[in-house]
């Protein structure tokens, strides 16, 4: 039921994207919660292999974004196009295997499996098998069990996590918590990766580590990398393009540079200097 | 940052450890019954312990494991159990062989719970919220009251079937007559095939929970949005798990009516469920060998409580109070702990 769209291009993907079509264009994108309006009128266009940062004041509607892209919420108005194809109607599971992937805010990982077990359930789809071939442990269950493990090991590796496999993912100290939900993300294969506040509660040198490791999985997956963060030197230091938020709205798009210099950028997060 | 413990997951000790307690208990009863040290009614309690054990371990599978609650699974229990039944009266000729007659109508009972569990489960497993234990709750009377008003005979020209009155026979019997349940049926369950179906059925959950399939089943249990964020369906897996808890459930039915000459549908009322679900509770949900050991405790209690005479269920639910209570205490709990989840020395501080 996917339609391709047409859409005019609007100037914020990187330059070596250029060329190619973006992984993810939203066209006036928005929904009502009620007689609200959470979001409205939301244009984006992230390129294949961009890092894309998601910033603005609390309750901006940044984290309704990417309910919205995600579809846990369905939009009231608007497209969302991934790869070209046109996601209305579509489930979170459908999305998700159209190449959307990302992490929550609040932590939510499968906390009384373990960490490996987490990362296998990020690979369900990569590496399927039936129910009865894994009751009565039919040769493509072992096959595929000895497949998700290495990889699920390999994907650990990205964090230096594989010692951490056989333990409880809710056992797990808040960071490594935290890169787990990346991981588990990333096991299904996504063309876009949405992590909602990756460096919250870390300390500066763990932030300086993850902006670190955000650049490595860009590089290593060629995939888009889209952010919601509150740490500026995070978002300054890693985004090549940036939407600002307020109230639901895009008040600003462009560069980190221009980000910084935007007067209605330093209003919604300073306010108004008052006339004297 | 929160202080936390890294603490290792359910180890796989626990799957031999749980075969390896069916297996003894299995071998133990055996020595025990051929050296006549097992009195009549604790003989006569084998089937019904070992029906209620897969009664638990199923129940376990939807309310530990899937994280849903179910208020009716001996309605589960009631339809494998007539169904099974019905089957191996209208097969008694065809199939001269006893063993085979039973393996056959526990398939059959298997199969006619799980056709009931797909029916509740497609439209109430697609809800949000605790949906499954109303309904659940009201599937378990509707079958008690069905069966207590359905007839079923059977003669030359093939199965005859009315609701509230007898249908005519042409020579020929009648199998399910209404109230009465069914009568005069051939005693083919064994200690033995109780014993073989505990086994099928740990095999079957066991397998299950270490699969693909099973990561799913709990991955929606332990975070419903997370799983779908990584793709993985619902509904599919809601119904994938209470379906195979429905058909063990069947089966169990049928082995514990081919235990007795008459079974009747008011034996596998509420009551019946509210047992199962206690027996999953104070053996610890998710906790299979747990569910094992509580199923086969309670159904005993009662019988060794019988010199209290009066005060008998009085002392039974001060018993399981107290069980409760000392399973729910965190230094009993602390030292269980410890002993089955041993840390590797030096682990802890590691990784943080």
């Amino acid at each position: 039921m996917s339609k391709m769209v047409s859409v005019q291009r609007q100037a914020m993907v990187p330059e070596r994207d250029a060329g190619k079509s973006p992984i993810l264009e939203c066209i006036g994108l928005g929904i009502d919660f009620g007689g609200l309006t959470a979001v409205d009128e939301i244009n984006l266009t992230i390129g294949r292999t961009e890092i894309a940062g998601l910033i603005g004041p609390n309750g901006a509607g940044k984290t309704t974004v990417f309910n919205l892209l995600t579809k846990v919420y369905q939009p009231t108005r608007g497209t969302i196009l991934l790869n070209g194809i046109d996601t209305h109607g579509m489930s979170t599971v459908q999305v998700n295997q159209a190449g959307i992937a990302r992490t929550f805010q609040n932590i939510r990982l499968f906390s009384a499996l373990s960490v490996e077990d987490n990362v296998k359930i990020g690979l369900h789809n990569q590496l399927p098998y039936s129910m009865w071939e894994g009751v009565f442990r039919l040769p493509r269950y072992w096959k595929r069990e000895k497949e998700a493990h290495e990889k699920a090991m390999e994907l650990l590796s990205i964090f230096d996590m594989q010692d951490m496999a056989k333990y409880r993912a809710g056992s797990l100290p808040y960071g490594a918590q935290r890169r787990l939900e990346i991981v588990r993300a990333l096991a299904t294969n996504p063309g876009i990766l949405l992590l909602d506040e990756p460096a919250a509660g870390m300390n500066p040198s763990e932030t300086a580590e993850l902006m670190y490791n955000i650049r490595k999985i860009r590089d290593m997956f060629h995939i888009a990398i889209m952010l919601i963060e509150h740490d500026m030197n995070l978002v300054m230091g890693i985004c090549e393009g940036i939407c600002v938020l307020n109230y639901g709205k895009v008040i600003a798009k462009g560069a980190p540079a221009e980000i910084q210099a935007n007067p209605a950028v330093i209003e919604a997060y300073l306010g108004k200097k008052k006339e004297a | 940052m929160k202080k936390s413990t890294l603490r290792l997951s359910a180890p796989a000790k626990n799957k031999i450890f749980t075969y390896g307690l069916v297996i003894a208990a299995y071998i133990i009863l055996r020595i025990l019954i051929s050296g006549g040290a097992v009195n009549a009614s604790l003989q006569g309690m084998l089937v019904p312990i070992c029906a209620y054990v897969v009664m638990a371990l199923s129940l376990n599978l939807t309310v530990g494991i899937l994280g849903e609650l179910s208020l009716g699974h001996a309605g589960f229990m009631s339809v494998g159990a007539f169904s099974g039944v019905v089957f191996a009266i209208a097969m008694q000729d065809a199939i001269p062989s006893a063993p085979l007659r039973l393996a056959l109508s526990m398939a059959v009972g298997a199969a006619f719970a799980a056709l009931a569990g797909v029916l509740v489960g497609i439209p109430v497993l697609r809800l949000k919220g605790d949906y499954l234990a109303i309904v659940t709750l009201a599937f378990g009377e509707i079958i008690k009251s069905l069966i207590n008003n359905m007839y079923i005979g059977i003669d030359d020209a093939g199965m005859h079937f009315k609701l509230l009155e007898a249908p005519a026979l042409t020579g020929g019997k009648m199998i399910i007559k209404g109230p009465m349940g069914i009568s005069s049926i051939a005693k083919l369950s064994s200690f033995t095939a109780g014993f073989i179906l505990v086994l099928i059925a740990l095999f079957v959950i066991l397998n299950l929970i270490q699969s693909r399939s099973g990561r799913a089943i709990m991955a929606l249990r332990d975070n419903r949005i997370a799983a779908e964020s990584v793709g993985i369906g619902v509904t599919k897996y809601k119904l994938m798990a209470f379906v195979t808890s429905a058909a063990l459930a069947g089966s169990a039915g049928t082995l514990y009516a081919m235990n007795y000459t008459t079974i009747v549908a008011n034996k596998f009322d509420f009551n019946t469920s509210i047992l199962i679900l206690v027996f999953v509770v104070l053996g610890g949900l998710g906790n299979m060998w747990g569910s094992i050991i509580a199923a086969t405790a309670l159904t005993i209690l009662p019988e060794a409580l019988r010199q209290f005479s009066d005060y008998r269920m009085l002392v039974y639910a001060i018993v399981l109070i107290l069980v409760m209570l000392a399973t729910n205490n965190p230094t009993i709990k602390g030292f269980f702990g410890k002993l089955f989840h041993k840390r590797p020395a030096g682990e802890e501080g590691a990784a943080q």
